[in-house]
């Protein structure tokens, strides 16, 4: 059976990849052409110049919120996010100036000195060495000020004589059997708000809350996960770029110290609790799963998946209850169903 | 625009439901046609809160205002279609005031509704079991084709008809042939010259008779005729309507053989169980989508014990019964296919890999894929038969509400539930609130009924106990029930298994019931998971 085009126009839109339309940008004075709409990132990338990016995913609207990304543009004032500033004909374009070298170092370091950063996707490392970004000269962290919850602007002092680096610090957020929140790690990207938003999940159970250093995602009022309208898809952990976010089972096994990424395989799949089609990749260690993702890339999902898909999984899990043969089934276990007089938050 | 009619796709299909608020935010309409206000139905420009089984009624109503007010696809009718005048004189009787008080749907809503949908540039009817799970089932889907007919929302790009698919395989199950009358890439078992073709690359001979749906089997256990019965992941005995009845019929089986990842309520009273595979995680193969999808899944580990892949398991079966079948691997099972089913022919494993998944039709290997269908009804001469409207007539629902049974029961999905509950049951999903009869706030008023508080649901066939939930997205004299949680509340002893008889859906929708308060309940003071048990 084949289906010819037919005379009526059915309305098919054209083929993206079809488009002919280019501009031409000159970077670090290379001549770049790309698509029309492409953004100076794309650009960067196409030439094999990958900048860095904390903010940024494909599958979100560009927020601009990091400024680790900028490059300066002739005849732009103020540097410019790559990520979102389209490429236009005949831009003249630096992307590693002494200005943006600079600036690229700042941001660095002032996240380095405020953030627990340990976790963050594995470049980031690279670019404190590239930058020559150094948060120690901030002097050391202060210790963690209470309450970073429930700050209101204005309430701040000048800082005395033996004043260090102010922090985010404050007691990871353990409310809920599946997510973990560690907001010491939490640059305010704004990812996961754009995730639970607009951009994907449309729960809008988070946002940015308070100003200036003491800005802070959070539920409404702070509430408990369990509190909020939260509906647990997941997809805030699939976009976070430093692990401030993190499932439950993967916080579990990274607390025993069994997580073991290395070890891990990594299986695509297609999940059985609809007829989406949900593309899931498998996160298996020992033959366990521990955590579920979706590829980003495929039309189906762009990375995001509901509860079922995220998390169902456990029917699958043969938990041993022998210790010495698999201490990953132990965590496992206490993950799914946790002791409620634990100390959690 | 989009009709979202009789599906709660943001709890049951939740990505589906992703790329549908792209469309609205965009500035795309929706209007939900749906008995609950449901999260669904929260997003919707408006909420048509329809009476249940009403649907054909509305659907006519709405083919008639597009008549009256000119607003038909003249230039398609005439040059796709058949039998326009029969449909309009059919709808011709379903003036507004008429369906308004069927529906409960005010006329003018529903005038707006068709306006709507009828001057969209591109539009879409999405549907789910609240379509389909009628004993007049087929009917209800006719009545949207012949909307879609009527406006020319269909073969185009953005418009179409599209029942949103329950299961990750259930599209594949009839791809593959999984139904009665049906070979694989549905092609029918009665025809003798595809038969034939078939029984000449197998070596075999093929029953000439279509076999029986699910329904007739359990119509020919009653009869004596069907004594033995092999279930490959499926549990009746939870999912069937008048469940009672069908786990008689299953018990006086001569033999009962249940393949399942489960020790299922079904495989409970089965005289062999074939522990399988979990095979979206534990075997190789492929899964067909909503949209026409072919994906690869994938084995991520080895199946528990002595558990095997259900292709290993049929590979097992018939080397028993004498016949070699090891070569069959998942993908040279693909391949013999491929070779029998035409719209599969383009879809290699090299392929599916390559392109994440090729939508049928796929004649060969050049081939990219469809992304719509009955693109043929626009081409100049049309390319085969001429699509026909098929005028229908509403019928209530056979379980008819009265006053003895004054309340309609209809079921469900949950967001973080799925079907019986074997699968969904066992992650922690801090939002599940369990197995609840949920009433509207007028309702429960009257039946001094609040949250948690115990109440008898019955039915012409029988009684269950379970915890109400008073929620304003009810309206009066409609209840609902999740499907996900059998152990605590049989919500399926309570539903009749009258069934459509061509599809052979039994009407779970529409049960008609009375409520009886039993006792006040302190919900923090009582496990939810047991409350009914």
């Amino acid at each position: 059976m084949t289906i010819h085009e037919p005379p009526i126009d059915r309305g098919v839109p054209a083929d993206p990849a079809a488009a002919s339309a280019t501009v031409t940008v000159r970077i670090d004075g290379q001549d770049v052409t790309v698509p029309q709409g492409a953004t100076l990132l794309d650009a960067c990338r196409a030439n094999d110049q990958p900048q860095p990016t904390l903010c940024y995913i494909e599958t979100l609207t560009p927020v601009n919120a990091c400024r680790v990304c900028v490059v300066e543009v002739e005849g732009s004032r103020p540097l410019v996010p790559s990520c979102s500033r389209q490429a236009e004909d005949g831009m003249v374009v630096a992307t590693d100036s002494d200005r943006v070298r600079h600036s690229r170092r700042m941001v660095l370091e002032f996240l380095g000195s405020s953030v627990d950063l340990s976790l963050a996707d594995g470049e980031v490392a690279d670019w404190f060495a590239q930058y020559g970004a150094d948060p120690t000269r901030y002097g050391p962290p202060m210790p963690p000020g209470d309450g970073r919850d429930h700050r209101h602007a204005g309430h701040h002092h000048a800082p005395g004589p033996d004043a260090g680096a102010e922090t985010v610090e404050q007691p990871v957020k353990v409310d809920n059997d599946l997510y973990v929140r560690d907001y010491s790690k939490c640059i305010l990207c704004y990812k996961c708000v754009e995730a639970c938003g607009e951009d994907a999940q449309n729960t809008f159970a988070i946002s940015v809350a308070g100003r200036g250093f003491d800005a802070r995602i959070s539920t409404e009022f702070d509430a408990a996960l369990t509190d909020s309208a939260c509906v647990y898809c997941g997809n805030c952990i699939e976009v976070c770029p430093t692990d401030a976010l993190m499932f439950r089972s993967e916080y579990e096994l990274r607390q025993a110290e069994v997580w073991d990424e290395p070890q891990q395989e990594v299986t695509t799949t297609v999940c059985s609790f609809c007829g989406v089609g949900c593309n899931l990749e498998l996160h298996t260690q020992d033959d366990r799963i521990v955590k579920v993702t979706s590829p980003k890339d495929h039309s189906v999902t762009y990375g995001n998946l509901c509860i079922k898909g995220r998390f169902g999984y456990d029917y699958v899990q043969e938990l041993s209850d022998d210790l010495a043969t698999t201490p990953i089934d132990e965590v496992l276990r206490a993950a799914r169903t946790p002791d409620p007089d634990d100390g959690r938050s | 625009m989009v009709l979202l009619w009789g599906s709660n796709a943001r709890a049951a299909h939740p990505i589906f439901f992703h790329h549908l608020l792209k469309g609205l935010h965009n500035g795309a309409r929706m209007y939900a046609i749906d008995p609950r206000r449901t999260d669904s139905a929260k997003w919707a420009d408006a909420w048509l809160g329809i009476d249940v089984g009403s649907d054909i009624a509305l659907a006519n109503a709405m083919g008639k205002v597009i008549i009256d007010e000119g607003l038909v696809d003249r230039r398609f009718v005439d040059h796709a279609t058949t039998g326009f005048d029969a449909y309009a004189a059919t709808v011709a009787d379903y003036p507004l005031d008429r369906a308004e008080a069927i529906t409960g749907i005010p006329g003018e809503v529903i005038r707006e509704t068709a306006i709507a949908y009828a001057s969209a540039e591109q539009a879409q009817i999405c549907w789910t079991l609240g379509i389909t799970e009628h004993h007049n089932a087929t009917d209800n889907v006719l009545a949207l084709i012949n909307l879609a007919l009527l406006t020319g929302h269909v073969g185009r790009y953005g418009s179409g008809l599209v029942p949103l698919r329950g299961q990750n395989n259930v599209q594949g199950g009839g791809d593959m042939g999984a139904l009665p009358n049906k070979l694989p890439g549905f092609q029918d078992v009665e025809d003798d010259s595809i038969r034939a073709r078939f029984e000449e690359r197998w070596g075999a001979t093929i029953p000439a008779t279509k076999g029986w749906h699910l329904s007739e089997m359990f119509e020919a256990m009653e009869a004596g005729t069907l004594r033995g019965v092999y279930v490959i992941g499926e549990n009746p005995a939870d999912s069937e309507a008048d469940v009672e009845h069908a786990r008689a019929l299953l018990r006086g089986l001569d033999t009962l053989v249940v393949q399942d990842l489960f020790l299922t309520r079904t495989a409970e009273l089965a005289d062999v169980v074939l522990p399988a595979a979990a095979d979206w995680a534990e075997a190789d193969g492929t899964v067909t989508n909503s949209e026409r999808r072919v994906q690869r899944v994938r084995r991520a580990m080895p199946p528990p014990g002595d558990a095997r892949t259900d292709l290993d398991i049929l590979v097992g079966l018939a080397g028993k019964l004498g016949h070699d079948w090891s070569w069959v691997t998942p993908e040279a099972a693909w391949d013999e296919l491929r070779r029998v089913s035409p719209m599969h022919g383009g879809m290699s494993y090299a392929r599916l890999e390559a392109l994440g998944g090729i939508q049928w039709p796929c004649p060969d290997e050049d081939h990219p894929g469809t992304r719509f269908l009955h693109g043929r009804l626009w081409q100049d001469p049309i390319e085969g038969q001429p699509a026909p409207f098929i005028a229908t007539e509403w019928v209530p629902p056979v379980d008819q509400v009265t006053e003895h049974y004054p309340y309609r029961l209809t079921t469900g999905r949950h967001l973080d539930g799925y079907n019986t509950g074997v699968q969904s049951g066992g992650f922690s999903s801090p939002n599940r609130t369990w197995a609840t009869l949920d009433v509207s706030p007028d309702d429960a008023a009257k039946l001094d009924v609040h949250d948690g508080d115990l109440v008898r649901v019955t039915s012409r066939r029988g009684a269950i106990e379970v915890p109400a939930r008073v929620t304003h997205d009810m309206r009066a004299g409609l209840t609902f029930m999740a499907v996900h949680y059998p152990q605590a509340a049989d919500v399926n002893v309570l539903t009749i298994d009258t069934y459509d008889p061509k599809s052979g859906t039994a009407e779970f929708k529409a049960t008609a019931v009375a409520l009886d308060k039993v006792r006040t309940t302190d919900p923090a003071t009582t496990d939810p998971a047991t409350i009914g048990a």
